[in-house]
């Protein structure tokens, strides 16, 4: 007897037809074979849990059964008929018959019927080799079709019409023979979609509706007439809904919907499991070969972060690992009005050794520094933080992180003990209630997005605090239970009136707070947030947020079973993010929402190693693992494994390094994977600073912003070019594989190993393992992480030691790390930066689905078909006072600066904010953000700047002024013959 | 680093802990202070106190008694 209780092995990328189930055991015989699954498992995929495959076009098991096939058909003693295997659930005793003669004959009519009306021309067909239609064709046997050909497909006699792959198909002129005949949608940058290869399976629809959550699609027409459409009659791809997830090109059975890619270099032949290097969601992806061209990135199923689902960046904005604009070769140059010069490597890591170590001769050992990067590996960013501890002798290294979920270390640091999210992704799974404030999931997480789509679908409830409605106030079988739109920049006065309703209302969960929390510092706090001046109706002047709304929201979070927060820039980049990541503490702990599955303080991660960038020590007053460098005991531990003697002070964050520069006393930088010029506030200060400094490195992809202002150019590899690890959003350590050899030549962790070996040191790592191993041993949350591990495991959650070998999935399951939960008072401080009679609009900064922070990836790949500029979103209101329309050039001014851009005049914003986005470096909107930032980090207030806004012919002098700069600067002098 | 940014940021976190519970809110801030701010801008801001403190909050100003100032 088989056991097939435990699902799939990790290596099992099989369709197992339906989705696995956690019922209790159930045994019944398939073919004379027992086996034991679930309650609820369907025949089908029992079947396949023990080994046989029952034909199916219309089933996968990541989508709910349909039925509508009719190839699985099976039959079960004691039961009249045939039924479909993928929507009968298996029962105890059951006894099934997969290979009747009567079930044979039944699939082999079914399948003759769908051929019937399919072209057969399989050679040149793109899907050949990997079409499902064709396996199951050869699965049950067929060998003969006698029905008259289909009306919408190549006719052999020539009186029908023609298959899309068929050359006369292609000609314009010739007569295709039927008017019934529909031209491929080729619309879609990323793949077709021709419906004479559709066999109506609906797997595409299903994919839209169940595992993306879109809507896109429907099935138009009967019978013969059906087909796959994407939005509204007129619509094609690109104009519908459809956000290019590629969910239903994964779905397709046929070349009905097919990778471009595909059909311009054929079928892959080999595939390496990778992660991908957009946001902090972490997708595990196939990517898929011929030799060492990349055909294609397919989600895979096996990825605990994704669960085999991807979006449109994952799946298809991989382009720029090839494009033009890559540099490939170091480059040097004395200084920043000069051309680049292309050198060896040898030259470029001398001479910015030799200028490294001279600026720290003249201006002393603090003089320079390093900012590490959320884009590349923790076994980079490990090595880079090292290179300025152990190299240049200082702790002046940072991170991004700086700019985006510094708070989140802080506030979760200070109330639960760790600076890190408490839940996997899976958790959502469970939750009833879900806070969700300042983040925009479905463009800036969207894979995540839709596991929430899927819960908030199956009847958990949703609030939203955002001063936009996002599409998850309302779209597609999504409506919030209450949206709150708040004031940018009252976050904490929002989220402390929620609590005071709470707390007065007796919702609170008081045995977890007495078992589990600080009970003094519980009163503090009890005396504080119950006050009046807290109160939704005192807080709704300032806030915005009707009381009443207010209190139903809270209300239900405290009262409406499993209650998750999920948070994103819009709470940390703000002068009081800090404070308001500790009032979500507080409401986690206050509404006992912490340590088990369904609840918890999730923060969403912006780009894909945020966390891992914080965790490998990039911070300047924190050694990997969060240890402050005051500590001589964890110095101890570095300075035995390296060698030398560790600063015990903190270093220059990135503000103070380039408020230090412009003063003259910070000259030196490397900067690796970060383009600090466009992503920074008050563009003008940062651009002051690099001007400063004596030497600049950018180590990245491309020529970005900041290289304007570099002396050294280290070309980079891409994410598909080395090994290493990310660490996502959920804690989560993922492999990176290389997948191809870097086109430079190096891995960016050995380009920071040779630039530490010019400075002097004799650093031997030949394999990124060997980086993790290290990190491992001095790191007690990485105690238990090796390449191993993750080769066994597929990825592991930190901690990761010898308490916990297999990882956390689910943090401060029986106490907190720091012991007790600490309440922390929370008082609302209103930010400097005010809306006034010159600027009286408030303009907040985000992302959007088809590009990525700065753009530097995404711009050089086909999703700039959806976002070619930065766009200033404007309520209908504020435009037509200002008398803008719709497309029209607007100056947005602030104190810090002007640029402009074009209006889209939209009613998601609230009335007195306006939106953009940062992508393009034309539009450069940092140059009106200011230098406020938060109280405790120094994280940048990038959600609040008081703006005007007003009619424009076109860029600003700044922005002609920059452009010509820029052009300048990336002058290459042709190579030396 | 200019002390009228300094300045600012040490006010900004003396307001945060003038809003917290219990006494000492001034070893506090400046406990924030040591903790996360390097050396030198530490060492500007006590000199500015020194000399008077102008636009230090009170708590700030009371701050920059505890600041731990490293030997050069």
């Amino acid at each position: 007897m088989k056991d097939f209780i435990i699902p799939t092995s990790i290596q099992d990328d099989r369709d197992m037809g339906t989705p696995a189930r956690t019922g209790a055991p159930v045994t019944l015989t398939i073919d004379g074979f027992s086996v034991t699954v679930p309650e609820g498992t369907s025949v089908m995929r029992a079947a396949a849990e023990m080994g046989t495959q029952i034909p199916k076009l219309c089933a996968s098991d990541n989508m709910e059964a349909f039925g509508s096939c009719r190839l699985c058909v099976v039959e079960i003693e004691g039961r009249r008929g045939t039924p479909a295997s993928c929507t009968t659930p298996v029962a105890e005793g059951m006894a099934v018959n997969t290979q009747s003669a009567k079930v044979k004959k039944i699939r082999k009519g079914v399948m003759e019927l769908y051929i019937s009306d399919h072209p057969l021309d399989c050679l040149t067909c793109s899907a050949n080799g990997d079409c499902e239609l064709q396996d199951m064709a050869g699965a049950v046997g067929l060998r003969d079709q006698r029905y008259e050909p289909g009306r919408n497909h190549y006719d052999p006699t020539g009186t029908g019409t023609l298959a899309q792959g068929d050359a006369r198909a292609r000609d314009t002129t010739s007569d295709l023979g039927n008017p019934e005949f529909i031209p491929a949608d080729l619309s879609n940058p990323y793949f077709s979609y021709d419906p004479s290869k559709c066999i109506v399976c609906s797997r595409c629809v299903r994919a839209c509706e169940e595992v993306q959550g879109t809507f896109a699609l429907t099935i138009e027409g009967r019978g013969f007439e059906s087909r796959v459409s994407a939005g509204m009659t007129g619509d094609d791809f690109m104009s519908s809904d459809c956000v290019s997830c590629g969910a239903c090109v994964q779905a397709c059975p046929t070349a009905t919907l097919q990778e471009k890619s595909i059909i311009e270099l054929g079928t892959p032949q080999r595939s390496v499991i990778t992660t991908c290097a957009y946001c902090g969601v972490g997708c595990s992806f196939k990517a898929e070969l011929n030799g060492d061209e990349l055909v294609r990135m397919v989600p895979y199923k096996h990825g605990k972060a994704n669960r085999g689902h991807s979006c449109v960046k994952g799946r298809f904005a991989y382009g720029y690992a090839n494009h033009k604009d890559r540099i490939l070769n170091p480059m040097i140059r004395d200084r920043v009005d000069e051309p680049w010069k292309e050198v060896s490597w040898d030259e470029a890591l001398t001479f910015a050794a030799d200028r490294m170590r001279g600026l720290q001769q003249k201006y002393g050992k603090n003089s320079v520094g390093v900012i590490t990067s959320s884009r590349c590996t923790n076994e980079e960013t490990y090595l880079v933080q090292k290179l300025t501890r152990a190299v240049f002798g200082n702790n002046n290294t940072d991170t991004c992180a700086r700019v985006c979920h510094s708070p989140t270390g802080y506030g979760l640091g200070q109330t639960f003990g760790t600076s890190a999210g408490t839940q996997d992704f899976d958790s959502v799974e469970d939750t009833d209630v879900i806070i969700l404030i300042g983040a925009n999931p479905t463009d800036a997480h969207p894979v995540f997005a839709s596991r929430m789509k899927k819960r908030l679908r199956a009847g958990a409830k949703i609030i939203v605090i955002d001063p936009r409605k996002i599409d998850l106030v309302r779209s597609a079988h999504v409506e919030a239970s209450h949206h709150l739109p708040l004031r940018p920049g009252t976050n904490v006065a929002v989220v402390s009136a929620l609590a005071h309703v709470i707390v007065t209302e007796g919702l609170m969960d008081q045995d977890f707070i007495r078992e589990r929390c600080d009970w003094d510092e519980f009163g503090e706090y009890v005396e504080f947030i119950g006050d009046p001046r807290h109160s939704p109706e005192a807080t709704e002047m300032l806030t915005g947020v009707p009381a009443a709304d207010l209190r139903a929201a809270a209300r239900q979070f405290a009262t409406g079973g499993n209650g998750a927060i999920y948070y994103g820039l819009g709470v940390t980049e703000h002068s009081q993010g800090s404070t308001t990541v500790i009032a979500i503490a507080n409401l986690a702990m206050l509404t006992g929402n912490v340590g088990r599955r369904g609840v918890g303080v999730n923060p969403l991660r912006g780009q894909n190693n945020v966390q891992g960038s914080c965790d490998m020590g990039s911070f300047p007053h924190e050694l990997p693992g969060y240890r402050h460098v005051k500590n001589k005991e964890v110095r101890d531990i570095y300075e035995e494994v390296w060698g030398v003697q560790i600063d015990s002070e903190p270093g220059l964050r990135i503000p103070n390094m380039l408020d230090a520069a412009v003063e003259g006393t910070f000259k030196g930088l490397y900067c690796q994977g970060e383009d600090i010029l466009q992503s920074d506030p008050d563009t003008k200060h940062v651009a002051a600073g690099l001007a400063a400094m004596e030497c600049v490195i950018v180590h990245d992809l491309f020529l970005n912003e900041t290289a304007n202002y570099a002396h050294v150019f280290l070309p980079g590899s891409t994410f598909l070019e080395k090994d290493g690890t990310f660490t996502n959003a959920e804690r989560r350590i993922n492999r990176v594989r290389e997948v191809m050899k870097p086109l430079n030549g190096y891995a960016d962790w050995e380009v920071t190993q040779l630039l530490a070996n010019a400075m002097g040191a004799n650093w031997t790592y030949t394999h990124p393992t060997q980086i993790m191993d290290e990190i491992a041993l001095t790191t007690p949350s990485f105690a238990g992480v090796s390449y191993d591990v993750l080769e066994e495991q597929g990825s592991v959650q930190w901690p990761c030691n010898e308490a916990n070998p297999e990882g956390t999935p689910l943090m401060h399951v029986d106490g907190f790390v720091r012991g007790k939960g600490r309440f922390i008072v929370t008082e609302y401080v209103a930010t400097e930066e005010k809306a006034g009679p010159r600027f009286p609009l408030l303009l907040t900064t985000g992302r959007i689905l088809s590009q990525y922070n700065v753009g530097a990836q995404t711009r050089r790949t086909d999703n700039s078909l959806w976002h070619d500029q930065d766009l200033l979103e404007i309520h209908p209101h504020d435009a037509e006072l200002r008398g803008l329309k719709d497309g029209e050039w607007v100056k947005l001014a602030s104190r810090a600066g002007e640029t402009t851009l074009r209006a889209k005049v939209s009613e998601r914003m609230s009335p007195g904010v306006v939106y953009t986005t940062f992508h393009h470096p034309d539009t450069q909107a940092n140059v009106i953000t200011t230098d406020f930032s938060d109280w405790a980090t120094n994280c940048p207030e990038y959600k609040v700047t008081a703006v005007q806004v007003s009619h424009s012919n076109g860029p600003s002098d700044w922005q002609e002024e920059y452009n010509a700069q820029a052009a300048q600067a990336r002058r290459i002098l042709p190579a030396a013959e | 680093m200019q002390p009228d940014k300094l300045i600012s940021m040490a006010n900004q976190i003396a307001i945060y802990f003038k809003t917290q519970p219990g006494t000492n809110q001034a070893v506090h801030v400046a406990d924030h202070i040591n903790d996360f701010w390097e050396p030198s801008m530490r060492a500007r801001l006590a000199a500015h106190a020194a000399e008077g403190g102008a636009g230090l909050s009170p708590l700030a100003l009371e701050a920059a008694e505890f600041l731990r100032i490293p030997a050069q």
